[in-house]
C-alpha cells in the first residue's frame, strides 16, 4: 500500500469518524472476559453481537473489547466506550459487577447490562442471567443412564452458586435414573483453561469416571475423553459439535442472541427499563444441543420430554422432596425451589460426597 | 558461519538509545503487523499512543495512566534493586497478591468502625504482607542455597490459591449472597485509598511510587548500600574483597522488592480494584520485569517505562474498541517491545562476525 493511499484512508476514517457516523445510529458495545476464539462463553456472547448486527443491519454499531480483566481495566474499558458514545453496554462477566455500577452512575444515559450479577444500583443497570441448572437437569438425566462405571466426573470451576446449582440439578437427575450414581468432582478455579481442563478430565477418567460434565469453557475435556476412548461428555456454553456424536453427545448452548436483540430494540424505540432477566429454556436463553445416536433411543425420548416439560414450565428442574447435604430438609413434596435459594445456592444436595471448597 | 562476540567497549549513548530505538522499532513492525491485519497503521499507532494523552477524552485516561503505571513503578523499582545486584526476583506477582490480601484483611477486619487509623494499619499490613512472602525465596536462599528464580515464581501460584481461598472463605463477603469475593472497600471509607484529589488518578500508591523511585535514586547513588548493589552485580568477586556481605544483600533486596509489590497490592486492592477476588491480579508482578528493564532498572528510567506500557495498554483498549483490532495484536505489539530492546542489547554488548572463527 501506497504511503498517500494510507493517509487517504487515514483521513476518510477520520472523515466518518466526525460526520457521517454521527447521532443516527445505535451503538451497542460489549466487554468480554475472554477471547472471542474461546469457543465458549465468550464465543456464544460474540454470536449474540453478530446477532444484533445481522437483525439491525446499518441502525446498529457494534463495538467489542476482549480479554478485559475484571477490575479496574475493565471499569477503564466501559468508560472510553460510554464517552465514544456508546447507548447500551452489555458487561460479560460477573466480576465486572461492581465497575458495571460505578461507571452506570457516572453515565446516567447510558443503559447497562450485567451478565450474571446481582446488583443493579441506578436505573439504568439491568442484569441478566440464563437458567443453565435446567440444562444441567437433562445432562444428568442422560449421563445417569450413560455411565457403567456409575462413576460421574465433574469438572468444576470457581465453587460459586451458579456452579454448585449445575451441580445439583445433574447429580438429582442422574440419581433420578441410577440410584448408584456418584459424583467426583475436580475444581480446576478457571473458567478457560485447556491445559488445567485436561488435566482434570484425565483424572477424572483414571478414577473411574465414564461421563464428564464440565463446568469450563475449552474443548480440552472432550479431546481427553477422545483420548481416553468409551468416555461420554457434553458441550459447555456452546455446542462442540465438532466432538460429535461421541465423546460429545448433547450439549448447554447459551443463546444470548433474542435478549440482546431485545434489548438493543428497546433502547431504539425508547423502551428500556431496569429489570432483572433470569431466563431458561423456554426463553430460548438455554439451547440443548443435538442429542446424538450414541444415545439409547429411549433415553433421548425421555431427555427430550424432560426438555419440553422444563421449557412449559411444567416441572422444575429442583421439586422435592430433597435434602441437603447435612440430611436436613431443602424441599418438602412437590415444593419448588423458589429463585432467592437458588441464587444463593451454597450448599450440596443430599447424596454428594466431598465439602464446597471454602 | 556467524559468531558473536563481546565488544571491547560498548557504546555508552548506544545503552540510552536503545529503549527509545526500541520503540521506534516496535511502532514501524507494529504498524506493518496492522497493516497486515487490514488496518490502517498510522491511524491504530496514533490510537495507540496519541488518543490517550491528546486526544478527545484525554482528561479521564490521563489519570488512568497513573493508576495503570503507579503498581507497575512500584513494583519494578524494587525488582530493579534486586536484579542490579543479580538477585532474580520473578515471583513479584505473588507478593502482589499476599499484600493485597493482608492489607484488606487488616482494614476489614475493623468493619464497619470508622477510623483514621485503619488506612494507615493496612499499608503496614501490606507491606509487612509482601516483604514476609519474599522473606520465604530469601531465607531458602541464604540458608539452603536455592534458586531463588524457581522459589519465587513457584510462591506465585501458592499466592494465587490463597487468594481463591481468600475470596471463597474468610474475607468473602457476608452480604455477597454466596458469590466469592470480599466486601468492596472502596464502600468503606476509613478503608479506601480514594484519589486525592478527585479526577486527578492521584492516589496515595502514586505518591508511594514516587518516594519510592526517590528513594532508590537516592539509595544507588549515595548510599554504601547502593554501592554494594551495584559493585556485586558488575563484579561480585570484587564485591566480596570489599566487604560485602552477600547474605543480607540477598534477604534487603528481595525484602525490599517484596515490601514494595505487597504495597503495590495493598493499595491496589483499596482503591482502583477495590475488593479481593479470584481473579484480582491481572500481571503487574510479570509487567513489572519488563518495566524494570525497560527502564534500564534505573529509577527515572522505570517512571518512564512504566508510564509506556501503562500507556500501551490504555491505548490498545481503545484500539481494540475503536478500530477493533484484535487483543492478541495488542498482546503481539507489546511482546515487540521487549523483544526490540533486548535484541538492540544484544548488538551493543556484542557484535555479529561473519566467517569462520579465528584460531586462537
Amino acid at each position: 500500500m501506497k504511503l498517500t493511499t494510507l493517509l487517504a484512508s487515514a483521513a476518510l476514517a477520520l472523515g466518518l469518524a466526525g460526520g457521517a457516523m454521527a447521532q443516527d445510529k445505535t451503538k451497542v458495545g460489549f466487554v468480554y472476559v475472554g477471547p472471542v476464539g474461546d469457543g465458549g462463553w465468550t464465543y456464544e456472547h460474540d454470536q449474540g453481537r453478530l446477532a444484533v448486527e445481522a437483525e439491525f443491519g446499518d441502525q446498529v454499531e457494534t463495538v467489542f473489547v476482549e480479554n478485559v480483566a475484571e477490575g479496574p481495566d475493565s471499569e477503564r474499558v466501559m468508560t472510553q466506550m460510554a464517552l465514544d458514545g456508546a447507548d447500551l453496554i452489555f458487561t460479560t462477566s460477573f466480576g465486572y459487577m461492581d465497575p458495571t455500577n460505578n461507571v452506570a452512575a457516572k453515565f446516567p444515559d447510558v443503559k447497562f447490562e450485567h451478565a450474571t450479577g446481582y446488583k443493579r444500583l441506578h436505573p439504568n443497570v439491568s442484569t441478566y442471567s440464563a437458567r443453565f441448572y435446567e440444562g444441567r437437569a437433562i445432562q444428568g438425566h442422560i449421563a445417569g443412564n450413560m455411565t457403567k462405571s456409575n462413576i460421574i466426573g465433574y469438572i468444576g470451576s470457581f465453587p460459586i452458586p451458579e456452579v454448585i446449582r449445575g451441580i445439583n440439578s445433574a447429580y438429582v437427575h442422574a440419581k433420578k435414573v441410577n440410584p448408584d450414581v456418584e459424583f467426583k468432582i475436580i475444581w480446576v478455579y478457571t473458567w478457560f483453561d485447556p491445559a488445567k481442563e485436561a488435566d482434570a478430565a484425565k483424572t477424572l477418567i483414571d478414577q473411574g469416571a465414564d461421563v464428564v460434565l464440565q463446568h469450563t469453557d475449552s474443548t480440552a475435556p472432550q479431546a481427553a475423553a477422545q483420548e481416553a476412548g468409551g468416555v461420554v461428555t457434553f458441550g459447555q456454553a456452546s455446542d462442540m459439535g465438532q466432538y460429535a456424536p461421541f465423546p460429545r453427545v448433547s450439549s448447554i448452548i447459551d443463546d444470548w442472541a433474542p435478549y440482546y436483540i431485545a434489548r438493543t430494540r428497546a433502547v431504539m424505540e425508547g423502551t428500556w427499563e431496569s429489570q432483572d432477566t433470569w431466563d431458561g429454556i423456554g426463553a430460548g436463553m438455554v439451547g440443548i444441543g443435538e442429542i446424538t445416536d450414541a444415545v439409547p433411543a429411549d433415553v433421548r425420548e425421555e431427555a427430550l420430554a424432560l426438555k419440553a416439560a422444563l421449557a412449559d414450565g411444567s416441572y422444575h428442574a429442583f421439586t422435592g422432596p430433597l435434602n441437603k447435604q447435612d440430611g436436613s430438609p431443602f424441599l418438602a413434596d412437590g415444593e419448588t425451589a423458589d429463585d432467592g435459594t437458588l441464587a444463593g445456592m451454597n450448599f450440596y444436595v443430599e447424596g454428594i460426597e466431598g465439602d464446597i471448597p471454602q | 558461519m556467524i559468531r558473536i562476540e563481546a565488544r571491547p567497549q560498548p557504546s555508552a549513548v548506544m545503552a540510552y538509545a536503545t529503549p527509545v530505538l526500541a520503540v521506534v522499532l516496535t511502532m514501524i513492525f507494529g504498524g506493518a503487523l496492522f497493516a497486515v491485519l487490514g488496518k490502517d497503521p498510522f491511524e491504530a499507532i496514533a490510537t495507540i499512543f496519541w488518543e490517550p494523552i491528546f486526544g478527545e477524552f484525554a482528561f479521564f485516561y490521563r489519570p488512568q495512566l497513573l493508576i495503570k503505571g503507579a503498581p507497575l513503578v512500584l513494583i519494578a523499582i524494587g525488582l530493579a534493586l534486586g536484579f542490579r545486584a543479580g538477585i532474580w526476583n520473578i515471583g513479584a506477582e505473588g507478593q502482589y497478591i499476599v499484600g493485597a490480601i493482608c492489607g484488606a484483611g487488616a482494614g476489614l477486619a475493623f468493619y464497619p468502625t470508622e477510623s483514621v487509623l485503619i488506612f494507615p494499619l493496612m499499608v503496614l499490613a501490606g507491606a509487612l504482607g509482601g516483604w514476609a512472602w519474599a522473606m520465604i525465596p530469601g531465607v531458602l536462599k541464604v540458608k539452603f542455597g536455592t534458586n531463588e528464580i524457581l522459589v519465587s515464581l513457584m510462591l506465585v501460584y501458592v499466592a494465587e490459591q490463597l487468594l481463591a481461598s481468600m475470596s471463597l472463605g474468610l474475607l468473602k463477603n457476608p452480604e455477597g449472597f454466596g458469590f466469592p469475593g470480599s466486601r468492596n472497600l472502596q464502600q468503606y471509607p476509613s478503608a479506601h485509598n480514594a484519589e486525592i484529589i478527585a479526577g486527578t488518578g492521584m492516589h496515595w500508591g502514586v505518591v508511594a511510587a514516587l518516594i519510592a523511585v526517590i528513594f532508590a535514586y537516592v539509595l544507588l547513588t549515595r548510599h554504601r548500600l547502593g554501592f554494594a548493589i551495584r559493585v556485586t552485580g558488575e563484579a561480585p568477586r570484587a564485591a566480596k574483597f570489599g566487604g560485602v556481605n552477600p547474605g543480607r544483600l540477598v534477604l534487603f533486596c528481595l525484602g525490599m522488592s517484596g515490601l514494595l509489590a505487597g504495597l503495590a497490592g495493598m493499595f491496589e486492592v483499596a482503591g482502583p480494584a477495590g475488593q479481593i477476588s479470584i481473579d484480582f491480579n491481572v500481571g503487574y508482578g510479570f509487567t513489572a520485569i519488563i518495566v524494570a528493564f525497560l527502564g534500564r532498572l534505573n529509577p527515572l528510567g522505570i517512571v518512564a517505562a512504566g508510564l509506556l506500557m501503562a500507556l500501551t495498554y490504555i491505548g490498545g483498549d481503545i484500539a481494540q474498541s475503536q478500530l477493533g483490532l484484535p487483543a492478541a495484536a495488542i498482546q503481539v505489539f507489546q511482546g515487540m517491545l521487549l523483544f526490540f530492546l533486548l535484541a538492540l542489547d544484544v548488538l551493543t554488548n556484542y557484535r555479529v562476525r561473519f566467517g569462520a572463527a579465528e584460531v586462537a
